[in-house]
């Protein structure tokens, strides 16, 4: 018996061993912490683990918690920098104890995905569709409104089921901006948010749970990010845009969306509903938020360094992962704010 | 033992720092209690009582209560137990009266194995293996052919439902209520067994009549016990129900509980959400502790009352 | 037996089946998940899974290591402190107990045992992450520490009071002195039990998910310090699990697998040490 003693004993003591000498082991490696949207986190898990190889003492770490929870724990000061789909509003950043910048990384589009059966590709909605379909005015499949910019298909006589969201979520905050831009009555019966209350429908968590929800339900149909659309092979819709043509999402298209916009200063913009002939109406940024003032000077340039090589080295590794690169004004404009990032007043570039 | 204050002052030292041991575990509970109680005071200002029959859940127009997630934990730990017991209980009757001797060990054995699976294997499992099983096999058919007349089985079918939540928590509340029933039932005088077998009884007939005297309020306890933990569950849950704040009335309807909740959003939750995040915490973990001390009271009332009749 | 109507014969029988067939329901379950784990875990279980860290989608060969060395450093980081504790608390229950403060820390540790695991970690991000402003492997052992103190402070109380009284009063009679009555003769009688006991609640927290959710947050390469966020092996198969990629559902199964079989190892070996004893 007593062996078994001395065996907890020892391992006991082993580890505690361990959890001192881990303690200056530090010296080593510096590592930086961020967390937030779930979107972009297989392109940001691989930029980070690519950096690492090249950069070696370096280690970024990322967990996808969702946008709100990247918001929420750079807020409070537990993560090193945070992520997010959607832009922080005013009133978040009240609650910031410095500014923010936000950095885009990459252009993600939002994919409207169905699950019809006899209708295994070719589904093409307006914008008025859209807005009605998911506020719940258009109800079945066979709508003669569906009908008429659908002639060739054969839509069948079911309902329309609408799956959401159920978390806080970029994707939703991006979705919703487009159709209160399209739709008047959108914006005044729902509005825009990363979690609205929705008139209809059914909710799965994150985006997987949504595409899971529209596989499993024939007759529905829901929103998710092209990148989880693709990977998922779902059936996806091809949206009217602005200049009346029919557009599905791609990668060209979503980079269409991002060409034809001008970039305000702090990055905060929205490209849905676009201007261009090849634009993909519902498309967004997605940033990096980080501190213009960091406390840590070394972890600020490693910090700093990294962005640097994200819209850079780092952009052509989006579009294996269905994520569209960032135009080169944008890349331009981002290594202009980077110089922006001090630490006690010294520029960290 | 000794009752008298000793007088050596090495052992009133160790007396001491028992103590101090023991101070130190009642301080964590106590914080515990005082950290959900601060950090849920902003929602419990702002919507008071309300909060519990209130079933918004609107993080855009700041709006929270507790309803719908209450009723899904609640309906999904019923439905559990509804499934747990039945079977817990003809198990122990098995092991404890019926199987031969070489299969008691094993059986009881692996019963008590799937109580140390940890939840989130169970989880694991459910979303793959459990989740499109019942769909396919059970909750397409039943949707198709009564949920036409019978609200319950009501589709659409999406596969992660309360349905999936209730079976998958019974399965890991069973060991719980196997082992207090076995014990409940080992607390049934032999002579009265022999008894009823000696006067030309049945085993069945020994059963029915020996746990209907005595084994009624115990199994009983161990119900409540199986409630108690079926209530506090977290990620299985919250990986098969499907996420959706909602009252209904199907089976097959997705549901949200109130350790779900918090799982899901505290890490994206801030201000009022947050603060109604932990209020529901702290309901929860009134609940439990309600449940629990029930489930204490009326075991111990039956160890008291069966030492007194042996 | 001919007095046994054919009737009461058959119900017999019958229920005799049933409550085979309610056993044999009981442990369907468990086999079917064995099942599913080897059979869907094995392909990926390879030597690189143990060794590796994970690495991103579509590339071969990412592991658990991380989450493996994450999750022994959180339980035995939680069992330092928590053993001492936990079991001089079950000592005071069982050998000095008495009055107002007794009953108070045993309601304490009875009601804190039964409370879900998922608000210990609202109590570790509360009391733990947001002073320290980070998350860590220390905000975890926290949360995990409220699960393990009751469950072994009570085995101990338990485990104390199974010790007659005459090796006690024999002790005592022989002019030891109390304390080291206790600690070398009580504690050490009640040894087996207490060890099963400790085991038992670290393979407990081997296994526990929701503590660590918003304590530890999760780390994709090797946590090199304790006031750094950490990766765990329950964590890792939950995030897999409810990821959109075929190939990391694959991660997920075998991950699980090297933490079920991790368990179940700690859980076997702490039963039998009492059943030797015994």
């Amino acid at each position: 018996m007593s062996k078994a003693v001395k065996f907890l004993a020892i391992v006991v003591l082993s580890v505690a061993v361990m959890s001192i000498t881990a303690v200056p082991g530090i010296a080593a490696d510096l590592a930086l912490n961020g967390a937030g949207a779930s979107f972009p986190y297989p392109l940001y898990m691989k930029w980070f683990s690519e950096y690492s190889n090249s950069n070696v003492g370096v280690k970024f770490n990322y967990q996808s918690i969702g946008s709100g929870g990247g918001i929420k724990q750079i807020t409070a000061g537990t993560v090193d920098f945070g992520a997010s789909d959607a832009p922080m509003t005013e009133e978040e950043m009240s609650k910031l104890p410095g500014p923010i910048l936000h950095i885009p990384t990459a252009i993600g589009a939002v994919a409207i995905i169905y699950n019809l059966e006899g209708v295994p590709s070719g589904l093409r909605l307006t914008q008025d569709l859209l807005a009605e379909i998911f506020i719940g005015k258009i109800t079945r499949w066979n709508d003669p409104k569906i009908f008429e910019i659908n002639k060739e298909l054969k839509l069948p006589n079911t309902d329309i089921v609408i799956a959401q969201r159920s978390d806080g979520s970029g994707t939703t905050d991006i979705f919703t901006n487009y159709l209160s831009t399209v739709s008047a009555e959108w914006r005044t019966k729902v509005g825009r948010g990363k979690s609205v209350k929705w008139p209809v429908g059914i909710g799965g968590k994150g985006n997987e749970g949504v595409a899971g929800l529209v596989k499993q339900t024939p007759g529905a149909v829901g929103y998710v990010e092209l990148a989880y659309a693709k990977q998922n092979k779902m059936t996806v819709a091809s949206l009217r845009n602005r200049e009346g043509q029919f557009v599905a999402p791609t990668i060209e298209a979503t980079s269409a969306a991002a060409a034809g916009i001008t970039m305000p200063a702090d990055f905060r913009a929205s490209i849905v509903d676009s201007p261009g002939k090849e634009s993909y109406p519902i498309a967004g940024l997605t940033w990096l938020l980080v501190y213009k003032e960091q406390t840590d000077a070394a972890k600020g340039k490693a910090l700093v360094q990294f962005l640097k090589w994200a819209i850079t080295d780092g952009q052509s590794m989006g579009a294996a992962l269905d994520y569209a690169p960032l135009p080169k004004p944008v890349t331009d404009m981002v290594d202009k704010t980077l110089r922006q990032i001090t630490s006690q007043g010294k520029a960290l570039y | 033992m000794p009752k008298k204050v000793s007088k050596n002052p090495k052992d009133r030292a160790f007396e001491a720092l028992s103590a101090f041991f023991a101070a130190m575990v009642l301080t964590l509970g106590l914080l515990l209690l005082l950290v959900l109680l601060y950090e849920s005071l902003p929602a419990l200002r702002k919507f008071g009582a309300g909060f519990i029959v209130s079933q918004a859940w609107n993080p855009v127009e700041k709006e929270f209560g507790a309803l719908s997630f209450i009723y899904g934990t609640v309906i999904t730990s019923f439905l559990a137990i509804l499934l747990a017991v039945p079977l817990s209980v003809g198990a122990a009757i098995f092991i404890n009266d019926f199987a031969p001797q070489w299969l008691k060990k094993p059986v009881s054995l692996l019963a008590e194995l799937l109580a140390a699976i940890p939840s989130v294997i169970y989880g694991l499992w459910g979303i793959f293996v459990l989740v499109p099983m019942l769909r396919s096999a059970f909750m397409k058919p039943m949707a198709k052919y009564f949920g036409w007349w019978i609200p319950l089985f009501k589709g659409p079918v999406y596969g992660p439902s309360v349905l999936a939540a209730s079976v998958l928590l019974s399965i890991m509340i069973v060991p719980f209520i196997l082992s207090v029933s076995r014990e409940v039932l080992a607390t049934v005088p032999v002579r009265q067994k022999e008894a009823v077998l000696a006067i030309g009884g049945t085993r069945w007939e020994m059963i029915r009549i020996v746990v209907g005297q005595h084994c009624i309020p115990g199994i009983f306890g161990a119900t409540v016990l199986g409630l108690g933990r079926a209530l506090g569950e977290t990620m299985a849950v919250t990986m098969v129900i499907g996420n959706r704040p909602d009252i209904f009335y199907s089976l097959f309807h997705q549901g949200y509980s109130m350790a779900a909740v918090i799982a899901n959003e505290f890490a994206e939750a801030a201000d009022l959400q947050l603060s109604s995040l932990i209020l529901i915490g702290l309901l929860l973990f009134i609940l439990t502790f309600l449940v629990n001390l029930a489930a204490k009271w009326i075991l111990s009332n039956l160890v008291k009352n069966t030492s007194l009749r042996n | 037996m001919n007095t046994l109507s054919f009737r009461r014969k058959a119900i017999d029988t019958g229920m005799r089946w049933a409550f085979c067939l309610c056993a044999f329901l009981v442990i369907l379950p468990l086999f079917m998940i064995f099942f599913d784990l080897v059979s869907k875990g094995a392909k990926e279980l390879q030597w690189s899974l143990l060794t590796n860290l994970p690495r991103p989608v579509g590339e071969e060969g990412g592991g658990i290591a991380n989450g493996i060395l994450g999750s022994f450093v959180i339980t035995l980081l939680t069992m330092i402190w928590s053993v001492p504790i936990a079991v001089m608390c079950g000592i005071y229950l069982a050998e000095y107990g008495k009055g107002r403060l007794a009953s108070a820390v045993r309601f304490t540790v009875d009601s804190l045992a039964g409370v879900p695991s998922i608000i210990m970690g609202i109590f570790g991000y509360t009391l733990v992450v947001l002073p320290m402003k980070r998350f860590s492997a220390w905000a975890g052992a926290a949360a995990l520490t409220m699960i393990f103190v009751p469950i072994v402070a009570r085995t101990t109380e338990d485990m104390l009071r199974t010790v007659s009284q005459p090796v006690r009063e024999a002790a005592l009679a022989l002019g030891i002195e109390r304390w080291k009555t206790t600690l070398y003769i009580v504690l050490r009688t009640a040894q087996a039990g207490i060890l099963t006991g400790i085991l038992l609640a670290m393979a407990r927290i081997l296994g526990e998910t929701a503590p660590l959710l918003f304590t530890i947050l999760g780390n994709q390469f090797w946590q090199t310090r304790l006031d750094q966020p950490t990766a765990a092996m329950p964590l890792q198969v939950f995030s897999y699990a409810i990821s959109p990629y075929k190939e990391w559902h694959d991660k997920a199964w075998a991950a699980a697998l090297v933490l079920i079989t991790l368990v179940l190892f700690i859980n076997i070996g702490a039963r039998r040490l009492t059943r030797e004893k015994r």
